[in-house]
């Protein structure tokens, strides 16, 4: 525990429910990202998963829609101390678009419309712990939001959740990604607090 | 490899008054670092319970020594801002580990243009940029296009106009959208095509352009600098809630 500051009260009560340290809770849902919001047609929109090897598995707009879907409720962290409970999507399972992947792959480095890339082990993207989403709380998912399709992984802090996805980069060896390139820390555990490089 | 970015005991030393609802600390923090403009920091506070809770604030200023400035602007039932503006007195220690960030950051050394946009409180981060580039003699082209909504809403008012008088390449305009001074041949409305065409770089110029406000005010002018041609890698981001604080 810090040094008591001189005056000051708590004023909020999350206590009912268990946040990971440094968070606290917000019902709205804040918008953060380096860059403008790219503009992305869905005749174009492409999802691809590229191992190791240089094999690519794709899938159109349309042939996404037609996987079957899950809905996950999930709470999420942001790094910038937010984190909003029970937030509901519908998506893909990574499980799913993987079964047919051929890989011996440790790492992913996921690539955005836009230019954004975020870094995470494979073993992360499986198990029931990602998705490919597209909905949000019942309604398409909105761009600044990361529509129309972004990376769900609620596990670790907000940023891995890649907005505007467009694929996986299967690879050997880890790679830093945009913000774990400047600073952020490599892994990004809400519940361990590894914001910052080091941390 | 890094190494933990570690929590300081700074101290109060100083306040400024910005406007109603913001002031500006001068912190004393022993052992700083240092920092690039456009870094932030996270402040931690904690009650007598041992209850804790910590938000990221702009670092509004270059270092000078040990010593920092936050500008925090008060957010209605925001128990952190609401304390930093108006219980936390001078002498009084404060939490904070930093600097953190090295994207939406200028450094002094750079020559190409910058465009600096801010919807109200956006303006503390560019401000160090302002601050950074004076104090480096810099004489990087800069255009700074300020909105706010009234005149009573500017931050760093004075500074800004002994700064468009004073500091050689340096452009600002203050763009109101609620109530404009008397006199002001622009009608108060948001920023929009027209202004940044006018009061920006053009995108053959190919400037850096920092945007910083709230989330709403972001995405606009960051779609309108996109529309207007300039490359979207070339427009960096940062936006404030609404976060619920």
């Amino acid at each position: 525990m810090g040094i008591v500051s001189p005056g000051f009260r708590r004023r909020r009560h999350d206590a009912d429910v268990q946040l990971p340290p440094g968070q606290y809770l917000t019902e709205d849902f804040p918008v953060l990202s380096a860059g403008p919001t790219p503009n992305i047609s869905l005749d174009r929109w492409e999802f691809t998963i590229a191992s190791e090897t240089g094999q690519e598995y794709r899938w159109t707009w349309d042939e996404l829609l037609e996987l079957p879907a899950e809905e996950p409720t999930v709470d999420i962290h942001c790094v910038t101390k937010w984190s909003k409970l029970a937030t509901t999507w519908r998506g893909v399972s990574l499980d799913l678009l993987m079964e047919d992947v051929d890989t011996t792959a440790d790492y992913a480095l996921a690539h955005c419309y836009g230019g954004y890339t975020t870094n995470l082990p494979l073993e992360d993207l499986l198990d029931g712990r990602a998705w490919v989403v597209y909905e949000f709380d019942g309604s398409e998912l909105a761009p600044q939001h990361g529509g129309p399709a972004r990376l769900l992984v609620p596990h670790l802090y907000f940023w891995k959740s890649a907005k505007w996805v467009r694929g996986l980069q299967l690879m050997e060896f880890d790679e830093p990604g945009f913000w774990e390139g400047v600073g952020y820390h490599n892994y990004g555990d809400p519940w361990r607090e590894q914001r910052y490089a080091g941390d | 490899m890094n190494a933990r970015l570690e929590w300081r005991v700074a101290t109060l030393v100083g306040i400024r008054s910005e406007t109603a609802t913001a002031r500006t600390l001068l912190l004393d923090v022993p052992g700083w670092p240092g920092h690039v403009p456009g870094q932030h920091v996270d402040v931690r506070l904690t009650d007598e319970d041992g209850y804790s809770t910590q938000r990221s604030y702009s670092l509004a200023a270059p270092a000078d020594g040990d010593r920092v400035e936050l500008t925090i602007q008060r957010v209605n039932g925001g128990e952190v801002s609401e304390y930093l503006t108006d219980t936390f007195a001078v002498g009084d220690p404060v939490e904070l580990r930093g600097p953190v960030g090295g994207w939406f950051v200028w450094h002094p050394s750079r020559t190409v243009p910058a465009l600096l946009v801010a919807g109200g409180s956006g303006i503390v981060p560019l401000m160090a940029m302002v601050r950074a580039r004076r104090e480096a003699r810099s004489r990087a082209p800069f255009r700074l296009i300020h909105s706010v909504r009234s005149p009573s809403d500017q931050f760093y008012a004075s500074e800004l106009r002994r700064a468009a008088r004073d500091d050689g390449g340096l452009d600002i305009v203050t763009l109101f959208t609620r109530s404009a001074p008397a006199g002001s041949v622009r009608p108060p409305r948001r920023v929009g095509p027209a202004d940044l065409e006018l009061y920006g770089w053009p995108p053959q110029f190919e400037p850096t352009c920092f945007v910083c406000g709230p989330t709403g005010f972001v995405e606009k002018v960051a779609n309108t600098l996109v529309g207007l041609g300039h490359d979207p890698r070339r427009i960096r981001t940062e936006r404030f809630g609404p976060t619920g604080d």
